[in-house]
């Protein structure tokens, strides 16, 4: 009975729909670590850290790269509220490893003003980018 | 009578001002379906959002948090917070003008107010009255979610700075093409029952229903206050931008109504004066022929 292991997933950024389709798992990272969400998981609420998005369809895997937003787990439905994702076609690649340099450079020749937790972030979000493309 | 050169005059410049009314009516009509579109298109995002925001709020009622409306004599004595947005173009009716007016002359008229701005008008109208703590301007040319973030940061950040105690949204909700409503909505503290009008009132509803069991036993992961930490600042940005992307389309809308009847008024200004420009030519014309008959019976 495959049918019944997929339930609805929906992506939703601000200025648009990403997605919207049947799926049966879904896996991003969340601040707590990585997750995977199979139908009927307890519901719940997550924040979403930088990291690739998979998407389980019945006709196989897309990945893409999320980067910030929460998502709300119901038993039958998935709804991530994205406020930055991106399909790997829409990555600019050198942007990304330029962006991974940087934040790189930044935090090794750390200064008293230098924004960790900012540099960390943009690394994150680059690192993303780059493996989503691989 | 006027003369029949100050009548043509008049009437051509009146014609030319009808034509830049005609373009701008064009020009806003083209930028009004596509800033509809946008907003039409963020729809969906805030109704979710809102509908999370409120699911999760239902269920930390006695949560005694800084973004929740639980802070009491504080709340009384400190400054307001309001972003304003407008246009940065006039021309638009009373587009401007309401919003500022629902500021100056509403519930929060008289307190003290620190205003962010997000479009000329607004600013330059509150500058005599109120302090303008910020000017964003340039976004409501091209709202994008990231000016939306940079604004909810610093108000967020001077709230907890303890500067103000309460932020407020003035802009104009968009109904539909010909009915805007300037409006105020409080972002902070977060009220429970404070349904922001239009944006959300149906998602409420709605999903709320539908899934009104699974709500019962929402878990949250980090916890509960962390999580509203985290989500709170996300759902005030969300609301900002949605903010600006309907008072765009509802600028349009406005501009596009006034020079309508601009252009109307210029149309029925030109035909009263080519009415009298005829009058005025056949006049000359009577005249001229009886000077002539006179003059011929006087020689003769």
């Amino acid at each position: 009975m495959a049918d019944n292991n997929l339930f609805s997933l929906r992506i939703i950024t601000p200025d648009r729909v990403f997605y919207k389709g049947e799926v049966s798992m879904v896996e991003f990272n969340t601040i707590e670590g990585e997750i995977g969400v199979l139908k009927k998981h307890v519901p719940t609420t997550v924040i979403i850290s930088p990291g690739i998005l998979t998407i389980t369809e019945a006709e196989g895997t897309r990945e893409a790269a999320l980067h910030a937003g929460f998502a709300e787990i119901l038993q039958d439905e998935v709804v991530i509220l994205a406020e930055i994702i991106e399909w790997p076609a829409e990555i600019d690649t050198e942007r990304a490893q330029r962006a991974r340099a940087r934040a790189e450079e930044r935090l090794r020749s750390k200064t008293p003003e230098t924004d960790i937790l900012r540099a960390e972030t943009a690394l994150q979000r680059a690192l993303a980018r780059i493996s989503v493309m691989k | 009578m006027a003369s029949m050169r100050d009548i043509k005059r008049r009437r051509g410049s009146i014609q030319s001002t009808q034509q830049i009314t005609k373009a701008m009516k064009l020009v806003s009509t083209v930028k009004l379906q596509r800033a509809k579109q946008n907003a039409e298109k963020s729809d969906n995002y805030f109704r979710c959002m809102y509908s999370t925001v409120q699911s999760i709020l239902s269920r930390t009622k006695n949560l005694n948090h800084r973004f929740l409306g639980s802070g009491g004599d504080a709340a009384k004595t400190g400054k307001k917070a309001v972003i304003v947005i407008t246009s940065n173009r006039g021309l638009a009716g009373g587009y401007n003008s309401n919003v500022i007016k629902l500021v100056t002359q509403g519930e929060l008229s008289g307190q003290d107010l620190s205003i962010y701005a997000i479009g000329k008008k607004g600013r330059d109208a509150l500058q005599k009255n109120c302090e303008i703590k910020a000017d964003y301007s340039d976004m409501i040319e091209e709202p994008v979610y990231v000016d939306a973030m940079r604004v909810c940061k610093d108000v967020l950040d001077a709230f907890a700075r303890g500067e103000v105690s309460e932020i407020y949204l003035a802009y104009t909700a968009f109904k539909n093409t010909v009915v805007h409503i300037p409006t105020i909505l409080k972002l902070l503290p977060v009220e429970l029952s404070a349904q922001p009008s239009g944006m959300a009132d149906e998602a409420g509803s709605g999903t709320a229903e539908q899934t009104g069991e699974d709500r019962a036993l929402m878990n949250f992961e980090p916890e509960d206050e962390e999580a509203l930490n985290l989500i709170i600042p996300k759902y005030i940005t969300s609301l900002i931008y949605g903010a600006m992307v309907e008072s765009v389309a509802s600028e349009n809308g406005a501009r596009m109504q006034a020079m309508d009847s601009a252009t109307s008024n210029a149309e029925e200004m030109i035909s009263n004066l080519t009415l009298l420009y005829n009058r005025a030519r056949q006049g000359s014309i009577t005249q001229e022929l009886t000077e002539i008959i006179a003059g011929a019976n006087a020689i003769s």
